[in-house]
């Protein structure tokens, strides 16, 4: 091992265990709220491995973001139906991973996305109708990454988790104090740049937080085809970084687990990975058929594990919840999907020559000619109607 | 690898010494980092050696470790955290050890150098340079001489350079950097070690206001008014010698050194082509559905009624790049150019 002097005091001092340890992640995955809504038992805590609840305020917020996700999943997956968008990748199911990792961040920390973390970036503050605009077929991006500070949402798996490294890179050289949250999947792990973005944060000590959103399956592949390791979250301690796996249904743990992830960062500690254990309830997108690669049985097994529920059960049975703040969530909600809703079926206007405007900042002789190619096709066009 | 002074480079001035194209690449990225905090430079190999050839040499005693550093080994993740680095403040510059090397950083190089801004709507703007020493002619192994311009130059939202003298290995590094756009820069590595007489100082000193003439813009290597050869990179070297020759044998050649590959310099190259009524167009890659193959069909697009004969195009086969003791049946001398011109139908042949 190459551990320095400096890093096993740090790790005996903060936590009381060795780098070696520390770097495991917990033998049982971090539970803070059961499936029923009770407070887990605290018996599988473990050294290093204690988590505090987060304060009340970001409980019910995190649970107003869960009701609001949740709806957008619903509304998104309605206007699939309707053809008024040509895809979506449902994240109903995963809402707590999605909306913890969003809410974990201060407004100067970056998120980068992956293609199934809409409420992720929704919940980060983009508009709802800006977080769609990929999916309708408008433009292969929908918001301002430097306005939010969320990178686009990235199809080619795992690229964006080096970007999310530069960008971590940059802010430590620049001394800036930002944390960077790169969302991934478990299908994700297999590729080689989740390989070389966990090493370079390593071996540059960045302010990354990897965090894999483990929802079991690759489109149809299981996980037990794409890894054998003892988890995804005991990958990290090959590259001498921590890992941690969390219940991704519990959005009490994954906060409490992300953001003492986010501190850690903060303070100089270097990556981590973290994992959540979740699922996703409905296929892959619309245009994918679960039914053939998974049991009912299954899906109903995770259903029983509802991160939406088991958070309503909880906050009602602490006192934080009741029907009045749950009606004023809903009407939060409802307000999110009309105004989906209502963007979505404004049709698009769509600006022809907006296929030449964006790729170079110097001008391109041969893009202008194309340019004025186009325009002088819908002259014709236009006074031949 | 040739020691000659490369005919008809510019800047020979009278403090003019001779200076290498690596040296040249060298005083570039130094020049650029001193006058700009936020360039940076890294890669393999590229710290402490200073690059297995050189191009970084003392960069890292100069400005520092974050300045100019070694990277795990690993192309997807140096151009993938350049892209971070871009987007977050920073100039970043990139050496990808040889252009073979290159190709696991493809995704990373297509799916988002190339198409960032677009998919931002110009929101994000990636000013990143990624050097790449390609081509052959250096006795090289397997996968140490390719000649991959065409992967890149077919790519939409990159800007493909190559410098093929050292005062413009020089300028064109400055102004590469210097670019807001994303921009794959193309060093003929058999160049490298090539010297010519040039005055760094005054370089530096004119750059930029007589420079930032690098991206979409062809020069006129040597002047010639019976037919125009077309050549970039490592095969400039080739068309002057092929000019020469034919100079000896009363026929006048021009040769035009294109440079920017994406994007091209229509004008530059038909108004030669339209001067001289003849072209041919010579580089080193396979020519099947080459950079090449471009030239010939926006020069005969373009210039169809002034041609006295159809476009040639003299490249390298199309088969891998060969082991060292074939390389010199493959790649594209002076002969073979000369005999393409010799087929350009000329009435004084009949």
């Amino acid at each position: 091992m190459t551990i320095s002097a400096e890093q096993e005091n740090r790790v005996r001092q903060t936590f009381g265990i060795s780098v070696e340890d520390y770097m495991l992640p917990a033998h049982e995955q971090i539970q803070m709220v059961d499936p029923q809504g009770r407070r887990a038992e605290p018996g599988v805590r473990q050294a290093g491995h204690e988590y505090p609840v987060p304060d009340d305020a970001a409980l019910l917020e995190a649970y107003a973001q869960l009701v609001i996700g949740r709806r957008f999943n619903d509304q998104n997956s309605a206007l699939v139906r309707q053809g008024r968008m040509a895809v979506y990748p449902s994240s109903h199911g995963q809402e707590a991973c999605q909306v913890a990792a969003a809410l974990c961040l201060d407004d100067g920390d970056w998120l980068f996305p992956t293609y199934r973390d809409a409420v992720a970036v929704m919940s980060r503050g983009v508009d709802p109708v800006e977080a769609m605009t990929l999916f309708r077929g408008d433009w292969h991006g929908g918001y301002d990454p430097m306005a939010y500070r969320v990178g686009i949402q990235c199809t080619p798996l795992t690229t964006q988790l080096l970007h999310a490294v530069g960008v971590a890179h940059a802010a430590k050289l620049r001394g800036e104090n930002t944390v960077v949250m790169a969302l991934c999947g478990d299908g994700a792990t297999s590729e080689g740049d989740f390989h070389e973005a966990l090493n370079f944060a390593a071996v540059f000590q960045l302010p990354v937080i990897f965090f894999v959103q483990n929802n079991k399956y690759a489109i149809s592949v299981p996980l037990a085809q794409q890894s054998v390791a003892p988890s995804l979250a005991h990958k990290a301690v090959g590259y001498g970084m921590a890992g941690e796996h969390v219940d991704g249904n519990d959005v009490v743990a994954l906060l409490a687990v992300l953001k003492r992830a986010v501190a850690l960062a903060k303070s100089g500690s270097g990556p981590l990975l973290v994992e959540a254990n979740t699922y996703r309830i409905q296929s892959h997108t619309n245009a994918d058929d679960a039914t053939r690669y998974r049991q009912d049985s299954e899906v109903a097994e995770w259903l029983a594990k509802d991160p939406l529920t088991r958070m309503q059960a909880f906050l009602r049975s602490e006192g934080l919840l009741d029907d009045d703040a749950d009606a004023e969530i809903a009407a939060r909600a409802e307000a999110i999907a009309t105004r989906l809703r209502d963007g979505m079926n404004a049709e698009p206007e769509v600006d022809p020559q907006d296929l030449f405007r964006f790729l170079y900042t110097e001008p391109n002789p041969q893009l202008d000619e194309q340019s004025a190619q186009l325009a002088e096709e819908l002259r014709r066009e236009g006074s031949a109607s | 690898m040739t020691a000659a002074p490369i005919p008809g480079s510019p800047a020979q001035t009278e403090q003019a010494a001779p200076v290498t194209f690596a040296k040249a690449l060298n005083r570039a990225l130094a020049d650029s980092m001193e006058q700009d905090p936020s360039v940076l430079m890294f890669g393999e190999d590229v710290g402490t050696l200073g690059g297995v050839f050189r191009i970084t040499d003392g960069l890292t005693a100069r400005f520092g470790e974050q300045r100019c550093f070694d990277t795990p080994l690993a192309e997807s993740g140096i151009v993938g955290m350049a892209v971070g680095m871009a987007m977050n403040g920073m100039r970043p510059v990139v050496e990808m050890q040889f252009d073979a090397f290159a190709y696991p950083a493809f995704q990373q190089v297509v799916s988002h150098v190339a198409k960032m801004a677009n998919r931002t709507r110009g929101s994000v703007r990636l000013p990143m340079v990624i050097r790449i020493p390609y081509a052959g002619g250096i006795g090289g192994v397997e996968h140490h001489c390719d000649s991959s311009e065409a992967y890149y130059v077919h790519t939409p939202g990159l800007t493909v350079l190559t410098p093929s003298t050292v005062a413009d290995a020089y300028t064109m590094l400055r102004d590469a950097i210097a670019s807001d756009d994303p921009i794959v820069f193309m060093e003929p590595k058999k160049l490298y070690f090539a010297k010519d007489l040039v005055d760094l100082d005054a370089l530096a000193a004119r750059w930029p206001e007589a420079a930032k003439q690098s991206i979409g813009r062809a020069v006129v290597a040597r002047e010639g008014s019976d037919a125009t050869l077309i050549a970039y990179g490592p095969s400039v070297a080739a068309a002057l010698t092929a000019a020469d020759i034919a100079a000896g044998e009363g026929r006048s050649l021009e040769v035009i050194d294109v440079r920017s590959l994406s994007p091209f310099d229509d004008e530059t190259v038909c108004a030669s082509v339209r001067k001289t009524g003849r072209a041919v167009v010579v580089a080193e890659a396979p020519g099947f559905a080459s950079m090449a193959a471009e030239i010939v069909a926006r020069v005969q697009e373009r210039c169809f009624h002034s041609l006295a004969a159809p476009v040639r195009r003299v490249t390298g086969f199309d088969v891998p790049y060969p082991a060292p003791k074939l390389e010199n049946f493959f790649l594209p001398g002076p002969d073979r150019i000369l005999d393409a011109v010799d087929e350009l139908q000329w009435e004084d042949a009949l």
